[in-house]
């Protein structure tokens, strides 16, 4: 089972009039894990899930799901996934029950068993307080919960979810991951899209950046970082005038680059790869009270996705 | 000073957390019942069509309404300028004006199909496995019941004026049967149209701008030989004066067998060209 492949994808094009929205994306999804795609808006994410959904007919390339085609066989790709569309996929003037009862008539289900399975799955993601009311009064996080239940009326062999998490307060936010690891950890593989690092981070053993179409690298989310530099630490010094001082303290400390923000008080320092960032940062701390500099802030941190973009998009260009 | 802690959130806000055992068990009972025949899935859309009623009662408002002030407006302001008298003129234009206000709220099925295709729900009703026509005849179906009430209500309505059927009551339910039949045939221009238009809007001044011209040219107000010789022929010839003439037939026990027949042909010429098209763009889309 472990080398089940869920989707394999090659050279999906996919136009709108002159733009390319999708150039040519392969993809290989292994079963049974959570695929991230991240890349930032109109890097053609949604869609690459469109497509693989169903939903589009792609101009160009083939893809399969669990060796379905998508464009010759569709009607078996649908009895195998779900989707999870950006924006909810619910009927907004029916309530949450409503809904569930509707999809599961629509997967089969007779008229008692489509209720019960509307009701276990309203308690399961603790909407049942909500279950009466119209869809139109939900939360954004209510919302995508109801969504993602919908799209385990039957569990699915395969569900998409496209930016399960953008614009969600973060308890909200929390909520959906807890879901996501509860999915796949049942056996479903997932394939997931995002704008955020720290969430294909969270969720996905894979993950492939995308930008203009075109996948710009792809591996595990560790392979992806040490790609791109091992991170780094930021400060926000308590006096403006101290900055230049700092720069050449940290520079001298860590022998690597920093850089000065745009905030006055604010530089950032890329760590090395291949050290210990803790061990860097407490060096850098330690060697930046020395020299008498008051720091305000400090942080340690994973390269951000602006970073990977860059770092990525430079490999490109060069 | 330091923050204070005001509790703002109710219960309406902080829903429970999400039940993972539960979850897991939802997840792992892998029932998986056969997908539903056609009719079912069909029937599904239907019943959610009632419900969009039953939580937006307002959308029956139009349809219920607008045929009471066509019936009350025409008879009495131009029954004496064409027919001498309101109560031979209602006799006449019964049965054409329940098939000009009913045809025309066809239209909505068009439209509520595009504020369908524009919102994030059919992309979920196009990833399942059913039918790919249910979500129409969904829609159509649960029309046939509002069109079945505008026609009871001008009915109602025409019989309180003085409205007498010679054709009795069976032939008032075959008349309006024949009506329905027409318009669920019919609504497949109005989906399609739904289907390839940006928005609802555009599809409402589409078929406006069609049903205006369709309506009018016809002998649902006034008998076409009183009209230039070259226009008669065209009136008499649209699918509408032909559902016209089968309606009043049936309800004036005339039994027309020439406009029932060319009203089913028709019908069956509308299913045949615009249900196929309207399939071809749902699966394009």
């Amino acid at each position: 089972m472990a080398s089940e492949t869920a989707i394999r994808a090659e050279g999906l094009v996919k136009h709108f009039k002159e733009i390319k929205a999708v150039d040519g994306v392969d993809l290989e999804v292994p079963a049974g894990t959570v695929y991230g795609v991240l890349g930032p808006n109109g890097a053609g994410k949604t869609t690459t899930v469109r497509m693989l959904a169903t939903l589009l007919r792609p101009d160009a390339g083939t893809a399969t799901v669990f060796g379905n085609d998508i464009v010759a066989d569709p009607s078996a790709v649908r009895t195998q996934v779900s989707l999870t569309g950006q924006y909810a996929s619910l009927d907004e003037d029916l309530t949450g029950a409503e809904n569930l009862v509707l999809l599961s008539r629509l997967y089969g289900f007779g008229k008692p068993a489509a209720r019960s399975r509307a009701e276990n799955l309203l308690e399961a993601f603790g909407l049942t307080y909500a279950a009466g009311k119209q869809v139109k009064s939900y939360s954004g996080g209510m919302r995508r919960r109801l969504d993602i239940a919908a799209s385990i009326i039957i569990t699915p062999k395969l569900l998409f979810l496209d930016e399960p998490t953008t614009g969600l307060d973060p308890r909200s936010r929390n909520q959906v991951w807890e879901v996501i690891r509860t999915i796949v950890g049942e056996g479903t593989t997932v394939l997931l899209t995002t704008q955020y690092l720290e969430e294909a981070d969270q969720l996905a053993s894979r993950i492939a950046v995308i930008d203009t179409g075109k996948v710009i690298a792809e591996g595990t989310p560790g392979q992806l970082k040490s790609s791109v530099g091992a991170g780094s630490i930021k400060l926000r010094l308590h006096h403006t005038d101290q900055r230049d001082h700092a720069r050449t303290v940290l520079s001298g400390a860590l022998n690597a680059e920093v850089e000065l923000d745009d905030d006055p008080v604010a530089l950032t320092a890329r760590l090395l790869p291949g050290q210990d960032n803790a061990v860097q940062g407490a060096h850098a701390l330690s060697e930046l009270a020395k020299a008498g500099i008051l720091v305000d802030d400090f942080s340690l941190g994973q390269p951000s996705l602006d970073e990977v973009f860059l770092a990525l998009t430079e490999r490109v260009d060069a | 000073m330091a923050f204070t802690e005001t509790k703002t959130s109710t219960d309406q806000d902080a829903p429970a957390p999400v039940e993972k055992e539960r979850l897991r068990k939802l997840l792992n009972q892998g029932e998986r019942p056969a997908p539903p025949s056609a009719f079912a899935s069909a029937r599904a859309f239907a019943w959610r069509s009632m419900l969009k009623i039953k939580h937006v009662p307002e959308q029956l408002g139009d349809i219920l309404v607008f045929p009471i002030i066509m019936l009350l407006m025409f008879t009495y302001l131009f029954g004496g300028a064409i027919a001498g008298g309101t109560g031979d003129y209602l006799q006449f234009l019964l049965p054409g004006i329940m098939v000009m206000s009913i045809v025309m709220t066809t239209i909505y099925t068009g439209m509520s199909v595009n504020i369908d295709i524009n919102k994030g729900v059919s992309d979920r009703f196009r990833t399942l496995p059913i039918w790919r026509a249910a979500p129409m005849v969904g829609y159509l179906l649960a029309d046939m019941f509002r069109y079945a009430a505008a026609g009871a209500i001008m009915f109602g309505t025409g019989m309180v004026m003085g409205y007498r059927p010679e054709g009795g009551a069976v032939g008032v339910l075959l008349g309006v049967g024949l009506l329905l039949v027409f318009c669920f045939a019919f609504s497949w221009v109005w989906t399609w149209l739904g289907l390839i238009t940006r928005s609802e809007k555009t599809v409402m001044s589409i078929s406006m701008s069609i049903m205006f011209p369709l309506t009018f040219l016809s002998n649902i107000m006034v008998d076409p030989s009183t009209m230039p010789g070259w226009l008669q022929p065209v009136v008499e010839n649209t699918p509408i004066s032909q559902l016209v003439d089968g309606v009043r037939g049936l309800f004036d026990g005339t039994s027309p067998s020439e406009g029932i027949l060319t009203t089913l042909i028709w019908s069956a010429g509308f299913i045949a060209v615009f249900g196929f098209l309207t399939l071809r763009a749902y699966n394009r889309k």
